[in-house]
């Protein structure tokens, strides 16, 4: 379930680039590899914006350049005022009380000698969020708000499973009392049943702190569930994006289409015409000229434009688009 | 539809501190020529400790425990030794896992791990079989096969080295072709193309599949038969059409309740309480009592599967219409 969001954005980006040198290892030459190739969003308070795409797209590159756990090549994020990319490290810093993240595997995220209560502990310690003989309650407040028993402070990150350590993870990005958390595919390794309750706390935590999230993940059906509105990347760029009603009802760019086709969906009855792309995604270091779609776009009315000029974002219908042709793409459901 | 295969009270345990724990617990199951059989449950319900039984691959120091009886067509399949035991590990009975990586020998082209396969099974010259290869290559719908066959596999994409996989998995002709979610490290558009071959060639050389996943979605466009397992027992069985118009079993009422949908109006997930416990903590009497929003007295004692309506069955003391 999604909250309410309200008014001027909490985090605008313009333009983010995100280039890597190429070449195999130790090679001096090569084309650089281009994770993140010019993406803009905004980010309202107490809203969600969902990244989609499939592996090797760039999405967490955004989400990890964002809190500079990367470094950008170019580009302009304002958080609330401040010019991240120009911060210094004291600035950086005071920066990171209000932007955390969420990761995947939060195992491979916690020490695995440190206690439960000492992890998440540790952001209140370095902030001096308060007085060191208050930490504990604070703690046991923090593990209570995501659902699990306090006493669990003094257990080790190898006690718990999967979905624990995920609320682990998230009380440790909330100890610092954050307004904005990247959730980087924070429940694709969990369960099904597990993945909910992770979900609704997200939903939950969101509702009562007034929290932001930019949502990564590959799952359309997740995001819908999260996410006010949604962009979909697809070789390092934004190819499409719009309120997420909007974009799923009716999806104006191929890769959309086809991406939403793909979802498998609990429902044998409406077996879905499913659009299934030729190839896989290209390696971003050596994206296609043009269009960095067309070599799987199945598009009918794909042309020599689509080979040659690098389509820009603008509104047809609901969203925001990157193709030549959005007028006229097939719906999803009609193509075969 | 002729059966392939038959599966009696299946158990495997392995030694705890109290003694032996069962992961898989009274599994029975059939499978047809050319049918799909779906297995679904979340980690540690052992739906893939007996995929591994039907192979006699259970790891140590795991056991198919006696009075556990598996038939492959007239084979026992647990009372075979040696050269009867190699003929059916992946000559009648193939295999797919989740990670192609590790299955495949990374300093070995791809084009020959499959041509070993077919001369490690039939009499056939190493031109022969570098042809066959190539033309299994082609059957799983990778461009440009000849060459593909000269690739190593870190060459190759994760949907490419899946699709050798099964190349190499089909290369013996097996009768049954056992896939352990064999999709869920791919790219949704990816896994879309994985589950389509995988359709096609079951329809064309009418092999039955054996379905591992935790995913109900791939269910439901795939499989003709699901059971859902549970703490190491199947507690829901029926065909896939029923299962969905009808979930029955509480457990897999609660599995639905969790998945988001990308229909209908955005509600609340209904998730289902509590975690999976470890075979070794599972509850007496029915073992989804502790997380179960229904359970009454008559949980405290063991349900049989039972049938719940012409085309499925459940393991669970309610009513089947609720």
């Amino acid at each position: 379930m999604r909250g309410e969001r309200d008014g001027a954005p909490l985090l605008s980006v313009t333009g983010l680039v995100k280039h890597y040198r190429g070449g195999a290892l130790f090679a001096r030459r090569g084309p650089p590899v281009r994770a993140v190739d010019g993406v803009s969003f905004e980010i309202g308070r107490g809203e969600t914006l969902g990244l989609v795409g499939e592996s090797g797209c760039g999405k967490s590159t955004v989400g990890r350049t964002l809190l500079r756990l990367q470094e950008p090549t170019a580009g302009r994020a304002v958080f609330d005022g401040a010019d991240v990319f120009a911060l210094d490290r004291a600035a950086l810093r005071r920066l990171r009380r209000r932007m955390q993240i969420v990761f995947q595997d939060p195992y491979s995220s916690l020490n695995p000698r440190m206690r439960i209560g000492s992890a998440v502990a540790e952001g209140i310690e370095i902030h001096r969020l308060v007085p060191k003989a208050e930490i504990p309650a604070r703690v046991a407040a923090l593990l209570q708000e995501v659902g699990l028993d306090p006493a669990f402070a003094r257990r080790y990150p190898h006690e718990f499973s999967g979905g624990q350590r995920q609320r682990i993870g998230i009380a440790r990005a909330l100890a610092v009392e954050p307004s904005f958390i990247v959730c980087d595919e924070p429940v694709s390794a969990l369960d099904v049943s597990v993945q909910a309750q992770v979900l609704n706390l997200l939903a939950d935590l969101q509702k009562q702190r007034g929290l932001s999230y930019l949502f990564i993940a590959h799952d359309l059906a997740v995001v819908r569930q999260v996410a006010h509105r949604v962009a979909v990347m697809y070789l390092g760029r934004i190819v499409e994006t719009g309120s997420t009603e909007g974009l799923l009802a009716e999806p104006r760019h191929p890769y959309t289409v086809a991406l939403l086709s793909a979802v498998p969906e609990p429902d044998p009855a409406g077996k879905k015409r499913r659009v299934v792309l030729p190839g896989d995604p290209l390696s971003p270091s050596a994206p296609p000229s043009g269009c960095p779609f067309h070599p799987r776009c199945f598009h009918p009315a794909k042309s020599e434009r689509c080979r040659t000029e690098l389509p820009q974002l603008r509104p047809v219908g609901a969203t925001q688009v990157a193709c030549h042709y959005a007028e006229t793409t097939p719906a999803r459901g009609t193509v075969v | 539809m002729s059966r392939v295969l038959e599966v009696e009270n299946l158990r495997v345990t392995f030694p705890g501190a109290g003694g032996r724990v069962a992961a898989v617990d009274g599994v029975s199951f059939g499978l047809s020529r050319g049918e799909t059989l779906a297995l679904v449950g979340e980690s540690g319900c052992g739906k893939s400790l007996t995929s591994l039984s039907l192979l006699r691959l259970v790891p140590a120091p795991g056991r198919i425990e006696p009075g556990s009886t598996i038939r492959l067509g007239d084979a026992d399949v647990l009372a075979l030794e040696g050269e009867a035991l190699r003929d059916i590990r992946g000559r009648r009975i193939g295999m797919i896992f989740q990670d192609p990586m590790t299955s495949l020998d990374p300093v070995f082209r791809v084009g020959d791990q499959i041509a070993e396969g077919i001369r490690a099974h039939f009499p056939v010259s190493k031109r022969e079989a570098r042809d066959r290869a190539v033309a299994l290559l082609r059957e799983v719908g990778i461009p440009d096969p000849a060459a593909r066959a000269d690739a190593f596999p870190h060459q190759l994409s994760g949907g490419m080295r899946q699709r050798v996989m099964i190349a190499i998995a089909l290369a013996a002709e097996p009768e049954i072709l056992i896939a352990d979610e064999p999709t869920t490290a791919l790219d949704v558009t990816v896994q879309a193309q994985i589950l389509e071959v995988l359709d096609r060639l079951r329809a064309e050389r009418g092999m039955a599949v054996l379905l591992i996943t935790h995913d109900l979605g791939i269910v439901a466009g795939r499989a003709d038969r699901v059971a859902v397992m549970y703490a190491g027992q199947i507690v829901e069985e029926a065909t896939t059409t029923a299962l969905f118009a009808r979930p029955s079993h509480p457990y897999t009422q609660g599995l639905f309740g969790s998945i988001p949908r990308l229909d209908g109006p955005v509600e609340r997930l209904h998730p289902i309480p509590g975690t999976v416990p470890s075979p070794a903590a599972w509850p007496s009497g029915c073992r989804f009592r502790p997380r179960c929003p229904h359970a009454f007295e008559p949980c405290v004692r063991e349900p049989a599967l039972r049938a719940v309506g012409p085309e499925q069955g459940m393991r669970c003391w309610l009513e089947g219409e609720r």
